[in-house]
């Protein structure tokens, strides 16, 4: 999967004209996408939530939808759970189109930010009630809402209050009611927002356990890039209802195809610069900043277009840079950027430390220093101290856009 | 050793209540203590001793014991049969009316929500009694009466006294009462329960009778108390729109008190109208919780 900067570019494998794949499955291409988001445009008014996506979400896959709020992924869920219309375009659910189709009638369930359990019911009955509405009753609902409950270690909880539980067994709720109808796919719509910190990244591992364990296609939306990388066997990040790139966790992080990836996924040092050499096989290009700081780097994005002359962005992960004393003997070696500078704030973070450091070449850096047992900080750096910022040249990342 | 005893009483849920604010408290209450007591307690104290009286030669009371006030009451019973009928029927055709408007609003009004309020209020600015008569004019020859008897061509067609121009009058003074208690639940509902259920596999209706309905039953019970209770003792609305055919227990209630000036029997019509409404209630909510385990989102 690679990436797209502007609407309507390509981000499935196979031409353009693959567009009826969805009713007539093509060998070629391989099985139907449990759902397939074709050319969907969605506007509220004047504001276009979503712009021309495209988007084909493989079964049982993890997709994450992620992006800053406004960015039209939870507009994108919505209308695959049916609640709102395209625009225009039209998606797809297990090859079958599905304009019009009520929420009711699509083989899809939702697990809602706020869990919207029903405060009439206890467990039992709310898990049991998507199973009530398909004259599944007695005997067989007991067994399925008691096996769902297990499925999400809540066994023996049938009789309890919703809202006597903590929040962290109304999710479990929340995802027993809509697991046990065995949808073609589970939305999740940000559902470990409400949730503190530790048991936020229990759920998250739970999540994923429990994803692999059924085997149901889960689409999860979230701007937290964490959670995103920690679940995701697919990331789709998203911008301004458009696609920014789309990928697993390490190629996203690993290459990012534009500033707004590298910096919304984790955090990037970014140097504008000047390409001032083609790029050759291996796609590698030499790029010149403002301030004469000449860098080699490898362009991530596959199908960007680069030519002498044109500006770029060069982004470095701060893990990635190493700081030392000033006058500390390091060897300069092929591929090995090193510029001067001077320590503006050090912060001690336990496992690491993070040094912001001016300099001449290339403005702030931060830079992350891995801390090893008993020393706190790389050695003899302090705020105030003249230092070398030094990086390999693999570290650094071209982007076009 | 001090910070640990200090804690232990708030620690079980029994903060220590000083002096000072007990007595706040009986200050507080004291106003609305003493308007119940003169105003409620005390008028019905009396009616009680009366109810057992007898009447003087020249009416009014005088002191006594007997049961012969009640065994009249019970004797004539038609009016609170009518009364127990048109409250009933008239709090059905409230809640009827009612449901879909409160839904309404609470679902489709959008940024209109407050404008629609207030034009259900609007006409709670003019006299109760004039929009009433209003309603001679509405349904009289000259409006929906002679309207129909032209259609259907009978010129004799009549609507004003009978039951039905009584429950039109009572639907229309009544429908506030029933609305604004379920609209208020309907409100606060969070509204993604609707959209679980849909998303769940329920259509329309059955998220209506599973989901709405129950979490708003809180609303409707208000709203159904509010309206039964007043219309037990209703008598303008019949004797207007009605033409005082239909007769009522509070018709019945005013005779006796201001024109046979009987006081000793209506007082034992009125504690038996209380005992009426009272029973009526308590079934009602008895009815209406039977089988709810739920957490109780009251209006009141």
């Amino acid at each position: 999967m690679t990436a797209s900067l502007s609407p309507g570019t390509e981000i499935y494998p196979g031409p353009v004209s693959a567009r009826p794949r969805a009713v007539v499955p093509d060998g070629a291409i391989g099985p139907t996408p449990d759902v397939e988001i074709v050319d969907v445009t969605k506007r509220f008014g004047t504001v276009t939530a979503v712009d021309r996506m495209r988007l084909a979400i493989a079964h049982g896959e993890f997709y994450s939808l992620l992006g800053p709020s406004g960015c039209g992924k939870t507009t994108t869920l919505r209308m695959i759970a049916g609640f709102e219309q395209p625009t225009e375009g039209e998606i797809f659910l297990d090859g079958q189109p599905i304009a019009g189709v009520p929420p009711y009638q699509r083989n899809v369930n939702t697990v809602f930010q706020h869990y919207a359990l029903f405060p009439h019911m206890d467990v039992a009955q709310n898990v049991g009630y998507g199973l009530r509405q398909r004259k599944i009753r007695g005997t067989e609902e007991r067994r399925r809402v008691a096996e769902a409950l297990e499925l999400v270690r809540l066994g023996g909880y049938d009789k309890r209050r919703t809202w006597e539980m903590s929040g962290g067994q109304q999710q479990r709720v929340a995802l027993a009611r809509a697991l046990v109808n065995r949808p073609t796919v589970l939305l999740l719509d940000e559902p470990l927002g409400a949730l503190d910190m530790k048991l936020r990244k229990e759920m998250q591992l739970e999540l994923k356990a429990l994803q692999r364990e059924v085997g149901i296609t889960f689409v999860y939306v979230t701007h937290d890039q964490e959670e995103a990388l920690t679940m995701s066997d697919v990331i789709v990040v998203m911008r301004d209802g458009l696609i920014q790139q789309m990928g697993g966790p390490t190629e996203l992080y690993e290459r990012p195809v534009n500033r707004f990836v590298a910096d919304f996924i984790g955090t990037s040092n970014f140097i504008e610069a000047t390409v001032v050499e083609p790029p050759d096989e291996g796609r590698h290009v030499a790029v010149r900043s403002a301030r004469g700081l000449t860098l080699r780097g490898r362009v991530t994005d596959d199908e960007a277009t680069v030519r002498v002359g044109d500006t770029v962005t060069v982004a470095s992960r701060p893990e990635r840079l190493e700081v030392v004393p000033a006058d500390a003997a390091a060897p300069v070696g092929a591929g090995i950027t090193q510029i001067n500078g001077r320590v503006q704030q050090g912060t001690y973070l336990g496992d690491q430390t993070e040094y912001r450091v001016l300099t001449e070449e290339a403005g702030e850096l931060i830079v992350r220093h891995q801390n090893a047992a008993g020393a706190g900080g790389a050695p003899g750096v302090g705020p105030g101290d003249p230092v070398i910022v030094r990086w390999q040249r693999d570290a650094n990342l071209v982007l076009a856009g | 050793m001090a910070t640990l005893s200090e804690a232990a009483p708030v620690r079980s849920g029994q903060p220590r209540r000083s002096f000072s604010s007990a007595l706040l408290t009986g200050l507080l209450l004291l106003p609305a203590s003493l308007w119940y007591l003169i105003l409620l307690v005390v008028p019905l104290a009396i009616v009680l001793v009366m109810s057992f009286g007898r009447a003087s030669r020249i009416g009014g009371y005088e002191p006594g014991f007997t049961l012969e006030n009640y065994g009249q009451a019970f004797e004539r019973s038609t009016p609170f049969i009518t009364s127990l009928v048109l409250a009933t029927s008239g709090t059905i055709l409230c809640l009827l009316a009612a449901l879909p408007l409160a839904y309404f609003i609470a679902t489709r009004g959008g940024r209109r929500k407050s404008l629609l309020i207030v034009l259900l209020i609007v006409p709670f600015w003019t006299s109760f009694l004039i929009r009433t008569y209003a309603w001679l004019t509405l349904l009289g020859p000259d409006g929906l009466a002679g309207f129909i008897g032209d259609v259907v061509g009978d010129s004799g067609f009549r609507i004003l006294g009978t039951p039905v121009a009584v429950l039109i009058g009572v639907v229309y003074g009544y429908l506030p009462l029933m609305v604004f208690p379920i609209y208020v639940t309907m409100e606060r509902m969070d509204r993604t329960l609707i959209e679980a259920s849909k998303d769940l596999g329920a259509g329309r209706w059955a998220t209506f009778r599973q989901v709405t309905l129950p979490i708003t039953l809180p609303g409707l019970i208000t709203g159904s108390i509010l309206v039964f209770i007043p219309l037990m003792g209703e008598y303008v609305i019949p004797a207007i729109l009605g033409y005082g055919r239909v007769f009522l227990v509070g018709n019945q209630l005013v005779l006796q008190f201001l024109e046979a000036r009987n006081w000793p029997e209506g007082a034992a019509r009125a504690v038996v109208l209380i005992l009426i409404m009272l029973i009526s209630v308590v079934f009602y909510l008895w009815f209406a919780s039977r089988g709810r385990r739920t957490r109780e989102i009251s209006v009141l």
